[in-house]
């Protein structure tokens, strides 16, 4: 495959690319369209996102196109794709459609209707719950990673721990307590700055190796707490603070991401303890690259495939969560639907009107199915050493 | 030695130890060489006598810790490079001194094409219009000998060869002209007729625009070919130094000797290799004195007891026994 590089000198002429050459994306798509699986995860991906989309569009506003809180109680409990009795309803009740496509629940309103407006709310707290978690678990991850070794010393403690304090005071509106310890940890850094540029170790008088005293590891502080955080049942957590916080969907969607970045912190941090001995981070640091591009350009793409297939599964999981949370009457509030609250709404006809719990649950089922093949079928496109084979 | 302006770098007394729970491992210990202008100096030694270590403390790339710079200057252009902060250093490094590394294998980043490496190593030092970085990708790529260099750009590292991706790394190293390139063994995980190859190329780049080259190897055969002077380390310091003839010809230390003398070569063709008695000392526990003379056939009570002072033989050339240079004297 390869030319033979003694015969360089005549090649110099041959700047034209000898075989087509393909971008970068083009030679995605070609990997990507060999794993049928990825491609049927990818085409339900897409239908849910324009579905969710077009369902936004269509529920929402003053005077929707199908109105998801329309109650119709002479309708109640149809089964799906029955015909509405046209005898009883005003003009402005009839569904759109001409027929109830998945059957209407016991208030009567359009089931179909519901859908369409919860799978909105599905995408946005998959997406943006696993996104707060991605960039947590990556960012503390590849710290931990690859600073693991260091060590905090006593002087960053000491004003680490008065700027945490201070900000926390003036949260709680204690202001002056505030400033006043803002003001000490700034006095703290640059009492740090000045000693550091004189400080030779051996000449160091002992208040000044006092203040520099190695304390914790950054590793042994970002794993102890990925141990605290996992110690929580995370669904326990988030129905604490469910209580605590006023229920909307965002405060959801921040409360699931923020309590589940552990798995990716750990599975970057692993990747990271391997890579950081590797000689092409050694040779970027030759180069003269900044650490955080080192991390973030160079070693983050070489251990984001597990973290890529832990996020497909954690968008699955939040929806979960959230369907969880919404059956439990801990989620978005009615009477905005969500699958998970249409499931538990649901449950109580399930042997009556199975169709308000089958149809949430298969659409949850499909989704996060979908959601885990594309994942995985990226993983393999992104790992050029996996190509090579095809 | 030459006079004070040609020399680009100098490095002076540099002692790098390793310290671990109980035991602290002098891995360099007191090592003086210098790096004129326009000059391949080659540091030559067995496993482990503290050649990487000396590259990498050039390059401020020695972990810390549990790595420690004990004492000694690196002067490069006469300013201190122990001296640097990480900002200072990272503008040194790719841009003025440059290193290729042994594994060309895993050296570069495996999700990354050849072009985004090179790119990547001329614009984190300069500012330049993507298509000019692009232009000089190719550029470079021409200069290292790689067949069809535009077509090369958008491949992967895994689809080039041994030898085509150490050429790529020596691209990368030169993406920002640098006065000085570490070379560390780049020549031992290819096979001999790359070998020779990649040593012809370094040569050849280094003529062309006029560069100093330090070359860590543990290759004499190399070290005959390409260097204008010597410097063999053992376990930790410059056993002998001078230029290429007085080490091959005229070598002053016991230990340069009995390497020379491990060759083989066309004459000793049929008997059996001499080999050097013993092992190389493990850095935390040296013997006393003259780290060799465990090994050493002339070793007499001194060489227990004394460090060897540094002995001059005139023109560059220095060994570290006085033994011979007094016995030298004598004769």
């Amino acid at each position: 495959m390869e030319v033979n590089s003694h015969t360089d000198t005549q090649n110099y002429q041959l700047d034209e690319p000898l075989a087509p050459k393909r971008t970068r994306f083009e030679e995605f798509w070609r990997l990507f369209r060999q794993n049928r699986l990825a491609i049927a995860g990818l085409v339900f991906f897409i239908l849910f996102f324009v579905v969710a989309i077009i369902g936004l569009a269509l529920t929402s506003g003053n005077d929707p196109f199908i109105d998801p809180a329309l109650v119709r109680l002479q309708e109640k409990l149809r089964p799906p794709l029955a015909q509405p009795n046209l005898e009883m309803l005003q003009p402005h009740e009839m569904p759109p459609l001409g027929l109830y496509v998945f059957g209407t629940d016991d208030l009567g309103r359009d089931v179909f209707a519901r859908m369409l407006q919860g799978s909105w709310v599905s995408l946005t707290v998959g997406f943006v719950a696993v996104g707060i978690a991605i960039i947590i678990g990556i960012f503390l991850g590849g710290i931990a990673g690859y600073y693991g070794q260091r060590h905090i010393r006593v002087n960053q403690l000491i004003s680490g721990g008065f700027v945490a304090a201070g900000v926390l005071f003036m949260v709680f509106n204690f202001l002056w307590v505030g400033v006043l310890l803002l003001i000490l940890s700034s006095v703290c850094m640059v009492l740090s700055f000045l000693t550091k540029k004189s400080a030779n170790a051996k000449t160091k008088p002992a208040w000044a190796r006092l203040w520099y005293f190695n304390t914790l590891s950054i590793d042994t502080l970002v794993m102890r707490f990925v141990d605290i955080m996992l110690c929580f049942p995370s669904f326990f957590l988030i129905l604490t603070v469910v209580a605590l916080l006023p229920a909307s969907i965002y405060n959801i969607m921040i409360i699931i991401g923020l309590t589940s970045w552990m798995g990716t912190t750990r599975f970057v941090r692993a990747e990271f303890l391997s890579l950081r001995e590797q000689d092409f981070v050694a040779a970027a640091r030759a180069l003269g690259l900044e650490d955080f591009r080192i991390i973030f350009r160079h070693m983050m793409p070489n251990a984001v495939a597990p973290v890529l297939v832990s996020a497909t599964i954690g968008i699955a999981t939040a929806i979960l969560t959230e369907a969880g949370l919404s059956f439990l009457g801990f989620g978005v509030p009615p009477p905005h639907a969500t699958w998970g609250n249409i499931l538990s709404d649901g449950k109580r006809f399930i042997f009556d009107a199975p169709w308000l719990t089958f149809v949430p649950g298969i659409a949850i089922l499909i989704v996060v199915l979908s959601f885990n093949l594309f994942g995985e079928g990226l993983r393999d496109v992104m790992n050029p050493k996996l190509r090579e084979r095809n | 030695m030459g006079n004070n302006e040609n020399k680009l770098l100098s490095v002076e007394n540099l002692k790098v130890y390793f310290r671990s729970d109980d035991e602290v491992a002098r891995a360099v210990d007191g090592v003086s060489f210098d790096v004129r202008r326009e000059e391949t100096v080659c540091l030559v030694g067995e496993s482990g006598c503290g050649k990487t270590v000396t590259a990498l403390s050039v390059m401020g790339l020695v972990p810390i810790p549990p790595g420690e710079i004990a004492d000694g200057r690196v002067l490069f252009r006469d300013q201190n490079l122990l001296d640097y902060n990480d900002t200072e250093m990272q503008a040194i490094r790719g841009n003025q001194i440059a290193m290729v590394f042994q594994e060309p294998l895993t050296s570069l980043n495996p999700v990354f094409t050849i072009e985004d490496q090179i790119g990547e190593a001329i614009s984190t030092h300069e500012d330049l219009p993507e298509s000019e970085v692009t232009r000089r990708c190719v550029q470079l790529l021409k200069d290292v000998g790689i067949a069809s260099p535009a077509e090369r750009l958008s491949d992967y590292p895994h689809q080039l060869s041994g030898g085509q991706r150490q050429r790529v790394m020596i691209a990368m190293a030169l993406a920002c002209s640098p006065d000085l390139i570490i070379a560390d063994e780049p020549t031992t995980a290819l096979d001999v007729t790359v070998q020779a190859q990649i040593l012809r190329l370094l040569d050849a780049i280094q003529k062309q625009r006029s560069m100093s080259v330090l070359y860590i190897t543990h290759d004499l055969g190399v070290v005959s070919k390409v260097a204008d002077r010597v410097g063999v380390m053992y376990a930790g310091i410059i056993a002998e130094h001078g230029k290429r003839q007085d080490i091959f010809e005229n070598s002053k230390h016991p230990y340069t000797q009995a390497l020379l003398a491990s060759l083989p070569n066309r004459e000793k063709r049929g008997q059996r290799l001499y080999s050097i008695p013993g092992t190389v000392p493990n850095p935390a526990y040296k013997p006393g004195g003259c780290p060799f003379h465990p090994r050493c056939q002339h070793a007499i009570q001194a060489c227990h007891e004394q460090y060897p002072e540094m002995c001059d033989y005139g023109d560059g050339h220095h060994a570290r026994c006085p033994v011979l240079f007094d016995s030298g004297k004598v004769a």
